[in-house]
């Protein structure tokens, strides 16, 4: 049976732009009307731009299906839930939903700072849907997986963020709809919250219920959704299985520009000294995967025409995150050269990279001090997450994410009393 | 809990709104309550302050208008007297007015997360201004004992005229309200309109001194303000036949209360869909 059908969904945005103005004001709209009402045509140009946040959007949702979408920033998939919310109406199309929606966009929502623990129970409860006799039935549950019973007469605005997020989660989810919108609201709170209302999210979704879960995180939704959307810019592109979606999703949204080539040395990159000729990552996937992730070595070849005698040489890569931060740098020898083509080969081995989006720049040394030519974000690849056998979907900390050596053994059991 | 369908199509708006609303009135109480335990948090003297405003008002204008002015009371009551009924539900009125018209902005953190019919936020927004009118109406009855002023039966129809204020008070803010999402002038507006107002309608003075010059200009004028029936219709049933009451103006302040009221309900139902795309 299907619960939820989106039939020919689109919303669209009127932007205005005006010259040299913030907003619309009253003021502008009186002037305006007054000028057309006299028949004078006004200077001040507003042109209107039309922008679709959501454009043909059609797909079905099974009872318990636990549906994942993904997109990226813009895609559209918070304005699809607002839909299905009917927090924003939609320009066209029609939605059915059979059965009591809660919509979980933000955590706490409605959280007043003065007021105390207990009162925003019932307040962000009650915006949820709850009744207030549902509430006083779940009060405990709520307050003992929050973990704030010192606290339930404290106000809010004292509390700290960790344990405002670990209250407002805990009050959706202890709520009991038939079907959940949840957007994002992993991305918040520490691990173990994450770890723990995951947990409960999968427990829900085990009883039959079911899920539309929007978030970033690709692992979470791999872990807790057996379905998948995909939304670009406004459109919806796939769905389906969601590893499938997924493998999919990430070959198309990852700006890898693995290889680069310059035939003849006149449109090359570089100058009168030297002049590239290839630059190429190579990937060494292992079994049939089609994207790097933590586990895959990689190779990366340079060729470059020098065209000077004689020159002493050496490459230094520099391998940069997105945000421009170097992780590291290794060199070649030095050694002298004559004129004509050169290839270099550096490996990068598997369990090294964390996950993240990279940035590879290339530079050729004279004499080990004197750059002759850097090329900038020669190559640029994205490290996807892959991890077995763990329960906890966190972001996974630190630039690197090596595997070393690093032994547990017990040292002295304590024989158990029977 | 059975199943029921809910269908999302543009411009149609929830078949069963009034329904809606009123299994949501479980979530009205609480935002009125919220409003008002968050009214005087942090504040030394607390729910003095609903008793301090009004008597400092009254106590300046008893001074201003009555001392200096020399404006007549009605004959028979006491200026103070006067004026404290006429604070009471002019203080009333602009209050829940002032609240109803900011009230969907300043639930805007509301507005963009979540479902519910949005008439609850206006509604909810007079719980505070009715608690503030309790507790300058008790100051009224202490005055009255001073003054040994004994109410007769006109008392038993206060509460249609607090229900008619409270009218006055939709009627008007539900306009404001809507506009306020869009145009935030109305937020600079208000407080203007409420100072004005103070002086238009008959606080400070008895609708009688205008009754008896009925022969200027701008006499036809006042009758039209639809507070001028409320104000001494409140009176009246507060301190009877001696106060000044004219059904005839009365007559016009309901009619016109209820085609406002009717007007501004349908103009915010038709806004409310598009208030998350303006706020």
């Amino acid at each position: 049976m299907s619960v939820i059908t989106v039939e020919n969904i689109s919303k669209q945005y009127i932007i205005d732009h005006q010259k040299g103005k913030g907003g619309t004001t009253l003021r502008d709209v009186i002037t305006e009307n007054l000028k057309s009402l006299i028949g004078k045509k006004t200077k001040t140009t507003i042109t209107h731009e039309e922008f679709w946040a959501l454009k043909d959007v059609n797909f079905s949702i099974e009872q318990g299906d636990r549906v994942g979408i993904v997109g990226h920033n813009g895609a559209g998939k918070s304005t699809m839930l607002k839909i299905l919310s009917k927090i924003i109406q939609p320009t066209t199309g029609m939605v059915r939903i059979k059965g009591r929606v809660a919509s979980l966009l933000e955590v706490g929502t409605g959280f007043h700072p003065e007021l105390t623990g207990r009162e925003n129970i019932y307040l962000n409860g009650s915006l949820l849907g709850m009744s207030r006799t549902e509430i006083r039935k779940q009060f405990d549950a709520i307050v003992a997986f929050a973990g704030v019973e010192k606290f339930l007469d404290t106000p809010v605005k004292r509390y700290s963020s960790g344990m405002y997020v670990r209250l407002g989660f805990a009050i959706s989810a202890h709520l009991d709809p038939e079907i959940m919108i949840v957007d994002e609201v992993l991305a918040v709170g520490d691990a173990e919250f994450q770890k723990k209302s995951l947990g409960k999210m999968r427990d829900n979704s085990a009883s039959g219920r079911t899920i539309i879960f929007v978030s970033h995180n690709l692992t979470a939704v791999q872990a807790l959704c057996n379905k998948t959307l995909y939304f670009e810019k406004g459109r919806l592109i796939e769905q389906g299985e969601t590893n499938q979606v997924i493998a999919s999703y990430i070959s198309k949204v990852s700006k890898t520009r693995l290889v680069r080539q310059w035939d003849t040395p006149k449109e090359a990159p570089g100058n009168d000294l030297v002049r590239i000729r290839r630059i190429e990552l190579v990937p060494d996937y292992p079994d049939n995967l089609t994207h790097i992730d933590v586990r895959t070595p990689m190779t990366l070849r340079f060729e470059f025409w020098n065209q000077m005698d004689n020159a002493n040489l050496n490459l230094s890569m520099h391998l940069n995150s997105l945000t421009g931060e170097c992780i590291f740098n290794v060199g070649t020898q030095s050694q002298p050269y004559g004129k004509g083509l050169i290839a270099a080969e550096c490996t990068i081995p598997g369990y090294f990279l964390n996950d993240g989006s990279y940035t590879i720049s290339m530079m050729v040394v004279k004499d080990t001090v004197t750059p002759l030519f850097v090329m900038e974000e020669a190559i640029t690849f994205d490290v996807e997450d892959y991890r077995e056998g763990i329960a906890w979907y966190g972001k996974w900390p630190g630039y690197v994410r090596p595997q070393f050596p690093f032994h547990i053994k017990m040292l002295e059991p304590v024989a158990s009393k029977q | 809990m059975q199943t029921h369908e809910v269908i999302i199509e543009p411009g149609r708006s929830e078949r069963h709104y009034w329904a809606d609303l009123w299994r949501n009135r479980e979530l009205m109480y609480i935002l009125s309550m919220r409003d008002v335990s968050v009214r005087y948090k942090q504040t030394a003297l607390g729910t003095a302050w609903g008793l301090i405003r009004p008597l400092t008002t009254m106590l300046i204008m008893v001074f201003v208008f009555s001392k200096i002015a020399k404006l007549p009371p009605d004959p028979g009551v006491p200026y103070p007297l006067m004026v404290l009924g006429g604070i009471t539900v002019w203080t009333f009125f602009s209050t829940a007015f002032t609240q109803i018209s900011n009230s969907v902005t300043l639930n805007s953190n509301l507005v963009t997360k979540v479902y519910f019919p949005r008439l609850i936020m206006p509604i909810s927004a007079v719980a505070v201004s009715f608690v503030d009118f309790l507790v300058s109406l008790g100051l009224f009855i202490l005055l009255a004992i001073w003054y040994q002023f004994i109410p007769d039966w006109h008392l038993l129809l206060l509460p249609a005229f607090i229900v008619l204020a409270l009218m006055a008070s939709f009627a008007f803010g539900l306009f404001f309200a809507a506009v306020n999402v869009r145009f935030r002038d109305i937020g600079q507006l208000i407080p203007f309109v409420v100072q004005v107002g103070f002086y238009v309608c008959p606080i400070a003075y008895s609708s009688r001194l205008v009754a008896d010059k009925a022969n200027e200009w701008w006499a036809p004028f006042y009758w039209l303000n639809p507070m001028v029936g409320i104000i001494d219709g409140f009176r009246w049933a507060l301190l009877g036949e001696r106060a000044y009451f004219n059904p005839k103006s009365l007559l016009l302040s309901v009619s016109i209360v209820f085609v406002c009221l009717a007007l501004s309900l349908y103009f915010f139902r038709k806004r409310e869909n598009t208030f998350v795309d303006d706020i």
